[in-house]
């Protein structure tokens, strides 16, 4: 939950990575403080996927270094990171639409009981708890027995984001956590991310979004062609100054 | 408690089968909603149509009929089904996945044949039962390994071990029937505890097996995550590949035992093609609704499945109607289920 220290939760340092000729990411450096909100804004193609892949585990760099909650990172996998406390919500809503609530918040964490190496699924356990996660959420998802299938698209990455903000992660990376969604489930995932951050949980923000990105966000790094081409604390800046910074058409 | 709607058991005939709403509350319809009015929603009969089939089936035998009802012809109709109720679980487990594993006859085939052959060279009843079960669970292993690491589709990678193994058992076997002679397996295959032969009871515990499997560990719950969506099964870590592995392992160590059964029942080894198994466990899944695409479904449906093909083959022979048309009548009824199954909830 909360961290200890007082450093940065995420520091990215000179990190580079190609594909082939493509240089993905060249000298990336930006932090991410505690606590907050963090946007991270481009054009299609700045990298600002890349750079996320980098820090989730997927994609390694090939130079630089990752220092998450103050230690340098070497993930091997996803599901490593993941162990150490980093949680993915993707744009695709990566639910499993025949299976119940509770069954998609524990999924791959199942709660079991048993003797040994037998080992049976704790139902009531996990349905209790998964039944408290929810009823934190702002949105009103219906019982936790109903199947994913009938949620609308907003109860949905409300389900997402209880289960990557539900297991004591440290930090949440939200990858286009509204691009599928309508105007008031947008407002509604908005105020769970808020939540989010208020309750201690740094967020990583990847939007397309300026209005989101100003909303929400405490900090906003620009990404272009990439590099990481600026940052600003959006309380110190408009859209159209991050707008500008995007395309290039101001320099830091 | 949800998920279990076996409690129904043997609904009576002459009335309709008992709305099992236990395991619908909270989804779907609102509740306060009768009987009645679901008997006239079509998803109802789509969800439920294996058990509404055999109903009508054995109503429509019965009327023909007289024998039909009888305890013995029952009894024999438990026996017949349960090799063909054995291939259906495994086939279950692999169609969840999102799979499908053509080879489960053939595996069978070949399993009968490592039996024969370790039986004939006096290796013993154990160690013959241990052979037909390696051997067999040998192809679904590779089927597996094949699927998930050769990432070859499911239907190629089964399709080429169904004529490797029906091909294998072929040689090994030189195509002659090996003649397998115990008082044992006779046993096995004649006796039971009071209506239930012994196979029958092998296929219940198999089938209860796979429901506790399916419904209350994790492998269950990661295998029907692996069929509804692989991409969200791996996005939370799951190891799809192993999934896929252990279902085909599954299906062919289950084909193993229902070669056992099969020689118990035939009293030899023969090399012979069993397509019939194959057609009828893929028709009695489907029966039993579990959706092609995975990750849908549950074991109590494909059991019924199976049996109400065993009755229909049962009842067409009852009523001396020539053996080319059993082929004809499954196939009927596997196209109105696959029909059916379009309006399913």
């Amino acid at each position: 939950m909360t961290t200890t220290i007082t450093g940065p939760i995420i520091d990215v340092r000179d990190v580079s990575l190609s594909f082939g000729n493509v240089k993905a990411l060249q000298n990336v450096n930006l932090t991410l403080a505690p606590g907050e909100i963090t946007a991270i804004v481009g054009d299609n193609g700045a990298g600002k996927s890349t750079l996320v892949r980098c820090i989730s585990g997927i994609h390694r760099p090939q130079s630089g270094s990752i220092h998450f909650d103050g230690e340098e990172t070497h993930f091997r996998s996803p599901e490593d990171a993941r162990e150490k406390g980093i949680e993915t919500v993707h744009q695709n809503l990566a639910l499993v639409d025949d299976l119940t609530v509770w069954q998609n918040l524990f999924l791959n964490r199942e709660l079991t009981r048993g003797i040994g190496p037998i080992r049976f699924l704790d139902r009531k356990a996990m349905r209790q708890q998964a039944d408290r996660m929810v009823s934190t959420l702002a949105v009103n998802v219906p019982a936790v027995k109903s199947k994913v299938r009938r949620l609308s698209g907003g109860q949905r990455q409300a389900v997402s984001i209880c289960r990557a903000a539900g297991f004591s992660s440290k930090l949440v990376i939200m990858d286009e956590p509204t691009a599928a969604l309508g105007v008031q489930e947008t407002a509604k995932v908005e105020q769970l991310i808020r939540k989010l951050r208020d309750e201690g949980h740094p967020v990583l923000l990847i939007s397309h979004n300026f209005s989101q990105v100003m909303r929400l966000s405490d900090q906003v790094w620009v990404m272009r062609a990439g590099r990481c081409v600026a940052g600003r604390r959006t309380t110190d800046t408009t859209g159209d100054e991050i707008v500008a910074l995007i395309t290039g058409s101001r320099e830091q | 408690m949800s998920s279990v709607p076996h409690t129904s058991t043997s609904p009576s005939i002459t009335t309709p089968p008992t709305p099992d709403t236990a395991d619908k509350s909270g989804s779907g319809t609102p509740q306060g909603d009768r009987w009645h009015s679901r008997l006239r929603d079509i998803g109802f009969w789509a969800d439920h149509a294996a058990i509404i089939g055999l109903v009508l089936l054995v109503i429509v035998f019965t009327a023909l009929n007289p024998v039909f009802l009888t305890l013995g012809n029952i009894q024999s109709i438990l026996v017949a089904s349960s090799i063909l109720m054995i291939l259906t679980v495994g086939q279950a487990f692999v169609i969840l996945s999102d799979g499908i594993d053509l080879s489960v006859a053939s595996t069978m085939t070949l399993g009968v044949i490592a039996f024969g052959l370790v039986f004939s060279q006096g290796g013993g009843l154990l160690l013959s039962m241990l052979a037909a079960i390696v051997a067999a669970g040998l192809i679904g292993f590779l089927n597996g390994i094949l699927v998930a690491k050769g990432k070859i589709t499911d239907f190629i990678v089964t399709l080429g071990s169904l004529s490797v193994a029906s091909g294998l058992a072929l040689v090994l076997s030189d195509g002659k029937p090996i003649s397998v002679f115990s008082v044992d397996l006779i046993n096995f295959s004649t006796h039971g505890l009071l209506i239930f032969g012994f196979p029958f009871i092998v296929a219940a515990v198999v089938a209860i097996l796979a429901h506790v499997v399916l419904f209350r560990t994790r492998f269950g719950t990661h295998l029907f995550a692996t069929g509804g969506s692989k991409e969200a099964a791996q996005a939370t870590g799951i190891s799809t590949a192993r999934i896929k592995i252990a279902v085909y392992t599954i299906s062919g160590s289950l084909a193993g035992i229902a070669a056992i059964m099969l020689i118990a029942r035939v009293g030899a080894a023969e090399p012979a093609a069993n397509t019939t198994f194959l057609l009828n466990s893929v028709a009695a899944v489907v029966l039993g609704g579990i959706s092609l695409t995975g990750g849908k479904g549950n074991i109590f449906g494909p059991i019924v499945g199976a049996l109400l093909l065993t009755v229909l083959t049962n009842g067409l022979t009852l009523m001396n109607v020539s053996q080319f048309y059993q082929p004809l009548a499954v196939g009927v009824v596997v196209i109105l289920a696959a029909l059916l199954s379009r309006f399913q909830k």
